[in-house]
């Protein structure tokens, strides 16, 4: 029986250029580019080198730790260019794209006839294996490994999120392929979690095989951390898996045509976008195909693969991120002003009452990328807990996290965060402390201790 | 406000590093950044952030302690012409203006002791000036009796900034709330004056004036010799902030609509006062509810308890702490001979206690946390 979990903590920052319900199409992509960057510890093999043809669904790089977690290329093409940073660190491997895809083919295959191991081997020669991730820790899933449960979040509450069930009410085909895969994988059907003013019409309440729980409540009711901590919490060594909606689509693909078709909708949304709508595009997709001509251009931009709190910032030549289904471009805020801790700002959003924001509850914002002052030490309280919707202590968790101590931290909650469930801390934070960035540290000193 | 943006960018090469003037860095950043909140984007983490920072916060809470401060600045020149039998034939503005005359230099050295300390301590750490003593600053003499000696503002101020703040790393790192460690420091060295049965108004001659406050008459067992509207609006010789319970629940109304202070925190000090005020009726011969309209109780209750550094940092500690606080306070006015006040001592000893009662609260969590993997380990 499903049900609905109400929850009160959290808060919606209302951006305003939220996209209109309309899909348009882009054209083909003239590039695509993979990067091992988009994935938390991962150490890349490269396994192409600059000229070669590919085909889509053919390996691009490798993980190194583990070899058969295969990254493929979502089109056919030839690698233009490898990109690395300091160190030699790859940052992208782009493939100039050809204006026909052609398809590696991995065969059609009805997904009921094969064995949990055939279907694991299929996704990492596929390339759709890296869009499993496992919590804690917000990584790749190990294939080695079963979870206690899959879990899909079926909306997004962040600023400016795209809208799931408008993008995929034509999928449900693929959808229903992808779900039932997932369920091989954990041995029980997957939890897919649904706002709970879903109508009952969605294409979302028509699958079959998984356990729908309803939420609501404003932003991070759609995270999946925040699901999980309600429905089934991680307690020290178990195992989720966490897979984004758009993504299990795609995995239906793999096994109704047989190939890795990473076409997917995603929403170009914000203040600084002439027309926000839905586009037709690829994973990995160039930004420079995508965004041409639908800026405004009245400002220095900050353009977001994903939201505006946990997303990754991309430079116009840049591409798509392989887990994002929005790109959001607000303006840079390099500028000063004067007084502005003093003034009303009747312009400005703040979740706490010490500007008019709390009065109109309904308006929208547009906000810029600047930081409205100084790094301080922790010194008001009770902030975090207002938008942080789990029986965790934050600013405790986090401390823990400063002072190094393992222990600590996994008695506070560690294996039950991610960065981006703690977002909304961050952008509340009175003293301006790097949140995200504390977890994603947390995480990783747990990862290299308890190894 | 170009030309002076203009003005400070031209300056700011002088006090990077390798310029001219490199040693007042610390200084020049903390004035522009008062000036003009800084150009700094985001750049790891959430993109956007809130409007709200340390300063914003800071001055709501100045704005909070105004009326209290003006009614201070009032009471000080009422208490001086009630003493000297001349309040008959005086202005409101002559007694405001005494009051002033007498209360503005202790504001003034207050503030030039202990910003100078800040400057000091942030250039020679090579960290920035932070807001927290935007509020001590003024909270200090608030808490102070008129008359008290400048030097021995100066010398308190300075204690709080030094052993109480800056050693265990500045603003937001504090044990004890400053202003409340400045009071402390002077309390210890003029007992009588600042506690004792007889508390300072404000003086001409050299020969310093003191009459009875409602507190000390409590101690001493004497019928009260002032009326509950005069305690409630702040008629009453004491601490220049303190004695208006009126004008500080006005403060207390801009700090919880604005969610600055903890209402938790507020609320259960006024309760944890109260019970105890009641259960010790027999002895003090006070009503319940006046205990809480004397002395230095309200203030503390509102601006000091509720300090968010050195009070209990989770919602459930909060309650615990406020409460003991509130009771502390009475039972150190009904029961120790010494000190007919007991606010400033109650918090400060539960601004030790704070971190312990977090320590409980958070215990609580990780058990709950213990538990629940064990209960999935039996099914």
């Amino acid at each position: 029986m499903s049900k609905v979990i109400k929850l009160k903590k959290g808060l919606d920052i209302k951006l305003n250029g939220i996209a209109d319900k309309v899909v348009q199409t882009l054209g083909n992509p003239s590039h695509c580019a993979l990067k091992p960057t988009d994935f938390r510890a991962l150490v890349p093999r490269l396994a192409v080198k600059t000229g070669d043809e590919v085909k889509a669904g053919d390996v691009l790089f490798t993980d190194k730790a583990h070899p058969e977690i295969k990254f493929t290329s979502p089109v056919s093409g030839t690698i233009e260019e490898i990109k690395r940073g300091e160190r030699r660190k790859l940052l992208e491997i782009i493939v100039k794209a050809d204006t026909e895809t052609r398809y590696h083919d991995f065969g059609k295959v009805e997904i009921n006839k094969l064995e949990r191991e055939e279907i694991i081997n299929r996704m990492l020669e596929s390339g759709v294996w890296p869009m499993v991730k496992q919590r804690p820790y917000d990584i790749i899933a190990n294939p080695t490994t079963t979870p206690k449960a899959i879990f899909v979040s079926g909306f997004d509450s962040a600023p400016l999120a795209p809208d799931y069930e408008f993008m995929l009410n034509d999928q449900e085909h693929d959808l229903q392929t992808g779900f039932d895969c997932l369920a091989k994988l954990c041995k029980r059907s997957v939890n897919l979690n649904l706002e709970s003013d879903t109508p009952s019409a969605s294409v979302f309440t028509k699958l079959k095989n998984v356990e729908i729980n309803y939420f609501s409540g404003p932003h991070p009711s759609g995270n999946a951390g925040i699901q999980i901590n309600h429905l089934n919490p991680i307690n020290k060594g178990d195992l989720v898996w966490v897979v984004n909606i758009q993504d299990v689509a795609i995995i239906g693909r793999l096994f109704n045509q047989g190939r890795f078709d990473a076409r997917k909708i995603i929403a170009i949304a914000g203040s600084e976008v002439s027309k926000p709508l839905y586009y037709h595009t690829i994973l990995g997709a160039s930004i420079t195909d995508i965004l041409t001509g639908k800026l405004k251009g009245r400002t220095d931009e900050r353009i977001i693969s994903g939201n505006a709190l946990t997303g990754t910032a991309v430079k116009s030549d840049g591409y798509l991120g392989y887990y994002d289904n929005l790109i959001t471009v607000i303006p840079e805020g390099n500028q000063y002003e004067f007084l502005g801790w003093a003034t009303p700002g009747f312009n400005k959003f703040s979740a706490s009452k010490l500007f008019p924001s709390f009065l109109c509850p309904k308006k929208r914002y547009t906000l810029d990328t600047n930081f409205h002052g100084e790094r301080r030490a922790f010194v008001v309280s009770g902030q975090y807990e207002q938008v942080f919707p789990m029986d965790i202590y934050p600013v405790y968790l986090l401390k823990a996290i400063l002072a190094h101590d393992i222990d600590q931290m996994e008695q506070l909650g560690i294996y039950e965060v991610v960065p981006e469930d703690m977002a909304l801390c961050e952008f509340v934070c009175t003293s301006k402390t790097p949140v995200q960035q504390i977890v994603s540290e947390g995480i990783e000193l747990m990862m290299k201790e308890t190894n | 406000m170009n030309f002076l943006r203009n003005f400070l960018d031209k300056q700011k090469p002088k006090f990077e590093k390798g310029g001219k003037l490199e040693k007042l860095h610390s200084v020049f950043t903390g004035f522009e950044s008062f000036l003009f909140v800084p150009n700094q984007t985001t750049s790891n983490g959430a993109h956007i952030r809130d409007a709200v920072d340390l300063k914003r916060t800071m001055i709501i809470v100045v704005l909070a302690l105004v009326p209290a401060l003006l009614f201070g600045i009032y009471n000080v020149g009422y208490q001086h012409f009630l003493a000297t039998e001349a309040l008959e034939g005086a202005s409101f503005f002559q007694l405001f203006f005494y009051g002033l005359w007498k209360v503005l230099p202790m504001i003034i050295v207050s503030y030039i002791v202990g910003l100078g300390i800040e400057f000091a301590v942030a250039q020679m750490k090579g960290h920035e000036i932070n807001e927290g003593f935007l509020v001590s600053g003024l909270l200090i003499p608030m808490i102070m009796p008129v008359e008290a000696p400048l030097w021995m503002v100066a010398l308190s101020t300075a204690f709080a900034v030094i052993i109480g703040k800056e050693i265990f790393g500045g603003t937001g790192m504090n044990i004890w709330n400053p202003a409340l460690l400045a009071r402390a420091f002077f309390f210890f060295s003029y007992p009588s004056q600042i506690s004792g049965d007889k508390v300072w108004i404000a003086s001409d001659t050299a020969d310093a004036i003191s009459q009875a406050t409602p507190l000390a008459q409590m101690a001493l067992g004497q019928p009260l010799s002032y009326s509950t509207a005069d305690m409630f609006w702040g008629f009453i010789p004491g601490s220049v902030g303190e004695t208006s319970t009126f004008c500080i629940l006005i403060g207390a109304l801009i700090l919880l609509l604005t969610n600055v202070a903890s209402w938790r925190t507020m609320l259960s000090v006024f309760v944890g006062g109260f019970v105890m005020a009641w259960a010790f009726q027999p002895v003090s011969n006070v009503e319940a509810f006046q205990q809480l309209l004397m002395g230095g109780f309200a203030f503390g209750a509102v601006f000091m308890a509720t300090d968010p550094v050195t009070s209990a940092q989770t919602n459930t500690g909060k309650y615990i702490y406020g409460l003991l606080i509130g009771a502390m306070a009475v039972i150190i006015r009904c029961i120790n001979p010494g000190y007919p006040e007991g606010m400033m001592l109650a918090i400060l000893l539960m601004n030790t206690f704070a971190p312990l009662i977090d320590w409980f609260v958070v215990q609580s969590n990780i058990k709950r946390r213990l538990k629940r993997a064990q209960a999935v380990v039996k099914i």
